[in-house]
């Protein structure tokens, strides 16, 4: 059986009869308006995949078309089946999907997690699937038992009908597959939910807990052989020369293959590999990415904040500012950041005759897929990828340029055994894809009302999706708009807000990091704002007031997270306490940091974050995403810096690129916003920004200092 | 020839002393439930027991080991009453976000509670501090040691065994 390929626009499904008997429902949702992130995005899919089995056993598996990294997809995403199909929660499995058209996020056009989108991506497609699931088997127990599938109804796994009769949804699930699907179902009203908005424990805790997850790193296949790579010293570096002969003498080295970054050292073990590319002398052409320093790039980056450039934004009066009152320019830095993830990138690759498998933890299955085989030369349906848990990703594997699992294609084909690449750590830190650093320039005044009269904004670094294949949908008029996001588009209502922006052109690889642009964007404009508030002699709070009037769930968020915090009590003694909130990712979070300075270091004690993200699906993960992103945010606000000196990564292990340990994390409130805003928006990364410019505002509280350059570590404090 | 156990077994390894135990125990004995992080000592997720006191495997030689009891999370006696608390307050708590880094996490634990069935705040702190997340589990986890310990309280004459 065939779907139809011109399915644009609607809905469709298909059931057909499952292995072991069991239901199928094949479901396709492209109707969610949304840009198009890739180009050339494959069409519609010919054979709608599975989102959905019934075992004979009554268990029912969901296929979950996102990366599971942490967030929780593989819980939150089978709650929104379970809720219509009304199954047994006990009953329910997760399973991760490999890379299909089918898979595709119905915004993007691509199979992709990113944009703290996936529950939101999914909340009408997998609602629908468990709805027309639930009526399929309705009507076969109806038919089975000869009455009106009216007088049916399902429960708990079972469809129960008149006169007591009752059928388990394995027993059902053969005969529904045969039915065909009812073209429309209707979703439940949520004030009916019984799932959806309870706190549900994740269904991988136990496997996670025990340690019986497989991640990337865990894989095992037969003949699998481990390679590392030895990569660029500096950006753009190319091989000129290698030595073998002494990585030929590390016992279990197999093959030392070019490949067309670096030199890969393939071994049986990932000892043997260590060791052999500790022997491998690489001689490198390392081209102008060796003049790159941080110090040249803060001197490139201030000066060109000064001048005319492209704007984002243009004010209503651009010399509002000429007029102001009281005038403030200020200049804030943010570093190059890495992801750092607790599982150091791995990608497993097995070349056979008929085509290629592929196992790693992957944001953009199809993107990494078509890489995979162009690198192979096989078309993409040859190359199946499996995704595989990761041990958390933060934006590093969802790169347009597919840069480890194409490397591991290379390997695996010119090897001709099954290859299984890790980075170390210090391959993470060092060769890896960036935040970039920015600078940011802010001349903004005062009129004799204390109100805003002008804010001129110059935004200088460089564009993370320049270049990439994202470019013709992301970057508008040259101005990329993750460079900007968080500044031009904000809540507050400035009327002569001028947004300039300066793309710097870099050798040095960036991609999106958790919060993407809202990680230093949030910072600048939060801070100025405080500062604003302090020169017009206003509280924080009252200063926003009137400024978010226009954005009342904006505001409900400030006004939560304050009363929460006991905004305006004494703090008590070598305190200081500082408000910030943003809006990302169509949610907006508001927190107040409460911190002192010990031996000129600043300790944040409490964090209490006020959080709306519309329709909550499942509270305990909004809660651990919450402290996840504060603990994400705060790594980098106190610690976190990607510094070059010729052109080499200075950092290269968590010893000297710190993140949050356990001592340092504060106590986290979390209180959720209830805006009646009946559809769940971002949730994993909008807390990220907040952050920083809360916990420096609260230092400015503290010492009356200023914090405008990060990581705070720095400088010294108090 | 280094001989030590794992998880009860007797093992015998024909490597050089500084050979690391991480990769013996992942490469060699196919137990993968201890992660490689970092490779430095510097984030837990390598944390075993050697002769019940947790150790961090990517750096530590099989030479460190020999004739001793290495323990990995595959090797927590499942009756053990600290093991059990852990193990079940980690999953009240929905403590696990990506879940690289929990075996580590867990391992720190029940040697914590192992020692130590009361810990204070900063006990927790000082014996979990070298255990890194990125995911943020930290307020969990600290929720869940807690709990762990809790439950590990004497509620009834010592001696007495349901």
């Amino acid at each position: 059986m065939k779907a139809p390929r011109n399915a644009s626009r609607r809905a469709f499904l298909k059931s057909t009869a499952a292995l072991a008997g069991g239901l199928v429902i094949g479901f396709w949702l492209p109707g969610r308006q949304g840009r198009v992130l890739a180009q050339g995005a494959p069409k519609p899919p010919a054979d709608p995949n599975a989102f959905l089995r019934i075992a004979p056993d009554g268990s029912v598996t969901v296929m979950v078309k996102h990366l599971e990294f942490g967030q929780g997809v593989t819980t939150a995403l089978p709650m929104l089946v379970a809720e219509e199909l009304e199954c047994d929660w006990k009953q329910v499995r997760a399973q991760l999907a490999h890379a299909a058209p089918e898979y595709f996020h119905t915004g993007f056009g691509i199979q992709a997690t990113g944009g703290s989108t996936s529950v939101a991506d999914s909340w009408t497609q997998l609602r629908t699937v468990g709805a027309q699931a639930r009526a399929m088997l309705i009507a076969a127990a109806a038919a089975k038992w000869k009455v009106d599938p009216a007088a049916c109804r399902a429960e708990k796994g079972f469809v129960l009908g008149p006169g007591g009769r009752k059928a388990g949804f394995g027993t059902l699930a053969a005969a529904a597959a045969r039915l065909p699907a009812p073209a429309t179902v209707a979703l439940k009203d949520p004030k009916d939910f019984r799932l959806i908005g309870k706190p549900v424990r994740r269904l991988d805790a136990a496997e996670r807990a025990n340690a019986t997850t497989v991640f990337g790193m865990d894989l095992k296949r037969p003949n699998l052989h481990t390679a590392l790579v030895a990569r660029p010293p500096v950006f753009g570096a190319k091989v000129a020369s290698f030595e073998v002969a002494k990585v030929r003498e590390v016992p279990g080295v197999t093959h030392v293959i070019q490949t067309s970054r670096g030199v890969a050292v393939v071994a049986k073990s990932f000892w043997s590999a260590k060791k052999g590319r500790d022997a491998l002398e690489v001689r490198w052409n390392e081209g102008e990415g060796a003049a790159i320093s941080t110090e040249a790039l803060r001197t490139q980056y201030a000066e060109l904040a000064t001048k005319p450039g492209p704007m984002a934004r243009k004010p209503a009066d651009p010399e509002a500012l000429k007029a102001a009152a009281k005038r403030i320019v200020a200049e804030y830095e943010v570093p190059f950041l890495a992801h750092a993830p607790m599982e150091p990138l791995n990608c497993t690759v097995e070349v056979r005759a008929d085509g290629a498998e592929i196992w790693c933890g992957s944001q953009f299955q199809t993107v990494d897929q078509a890489a995979a085989a162009k690198t192979l030369g096989l078309a993409p349906e040859k190359v199946r990828l499996n995704t595989l848990p990761a041990g958390g990703g933060f934006g590093r594997r969802a790169n347009p340029a597919a840069d480890f699992v194409t490397e591991a294609c290379e390997i695996a084909r010119d090897a001709k055994v099954p290859v299984k690449v890790i980075w170390t750590r210090e391959d993470d830190i060092r060769g890896g894809y960036y935040r970039p650093m920015y600078v940011h320039r802010v001349e903004a005044g005062l009129d004799a009302n204390g109100a805003i009269a002008g804010w001129n904004h110059a935004i200088v670094g460089q564009s993370i999706i320049a270049g990439t294949s994202f470019e013709p949908f992301m970057v508008k008029d040259g101005i990329d708009e993750t460079s900007v996001e968080g500044v031009s588009d904000t809540p507050y209502d400035i009327a002569n807000l001028g947004v300039t922006l300066h793309t710097t052109k870099s050798p040095i690889t960036s991609l999106w990091w958790r919060s993407v642009g809202n990680s230093h964007t949030a910072f600048v404009m939060e801070t100025m704002i405080d500062e604003l508030a302090a020169a017009a002699g206003k509280d924080p709070v009252e200063f926003r007031r009137p400024l978010l009037a226009k954005h009342p769930r904006v505001l409900a968020a400030l006004e939560l997270a304050a009363a929460k915090a006991g905004w305006g009590t004494p703090v008590g003694k070598g305190r200081g306490r500082g408000i910030a909130v943003h809006e990302s990712f169509g949610s907006v979070c508001a927190q107040v940091a409460e911190v002192s300075v010990e031996d000129g270091k600043v300790r944040v004690h409490r964090v209490v974050a006020a959080f709306d993200c519309g329709l909550v699906v499942n509270p305990l993960t909004v809660e651990a995403q919450v402290q996840g992103a504060i603990a994400f945010g705060l790594s980098a606000a106190l610690h976190g810096a990607i510094t070059f000196r010729d052109g080499k990564v200075r950092q290269s292990n968590f010893h000297d690129y710190p993140v949050l340990r356990l001592s340092e994390m504060p106590k986290v409130e979390v209180h959720l916003v209830a805006s009646g805003l009946g559809k769940p928006t971002g949730v994993g990364e909008p807390a990220t920004p907040p952050v920083a410019p809360a916990v420096a505002n609260a230092l400015f509280a503290l010492t009356g200092k200023r914090a405008r350059v990060l990581p705070l570590a720095a400088t010294k404090w108090g | 020839m280094i001989s030590f156990f794992v998880n009860g077994d007797p093992v015998d390894f024909n490597a050089a002393p500084d050979f690391p135990l991480l990769w013996a125990l992942r490469d060699h004995l196919g137990l993968t439930g201890t992660k490689f992080g970092c490779g430095l000592a510097q984030c837990g997720a390598c944390t075993v027991h050697v002769d019940g006191e947790p150790r961090l495997s990517c750096s530590v030689g099989l030479g460190e080991v020999k004739g001793k009891r290495v323990t990995t999370i595959e090797g927590l006696a499942p009756g053990n009453p600290v093991v059990k608390a852990v193990k079940a307050a980690w999953i009240e708590r929905d403590v696990v976000q990506c879940g690289y880094c929990q075996p580590g996490q867990v391992m720190a634990a029940v040697a914590l509670l192992q020692r130590n069935r009361a810990p204070t705040d900063a006990d927790i702190d000082a014996a979990m501090d070298g255990n890194l997340c990125r995911c943020g589990t930290y307020p969990r986890i600290r929720e869940a040691v807690k709990a762990a310990a809790a439950t590990l309280a004497p509620k009834r004459p010592p001696g007495r065994r349901k």
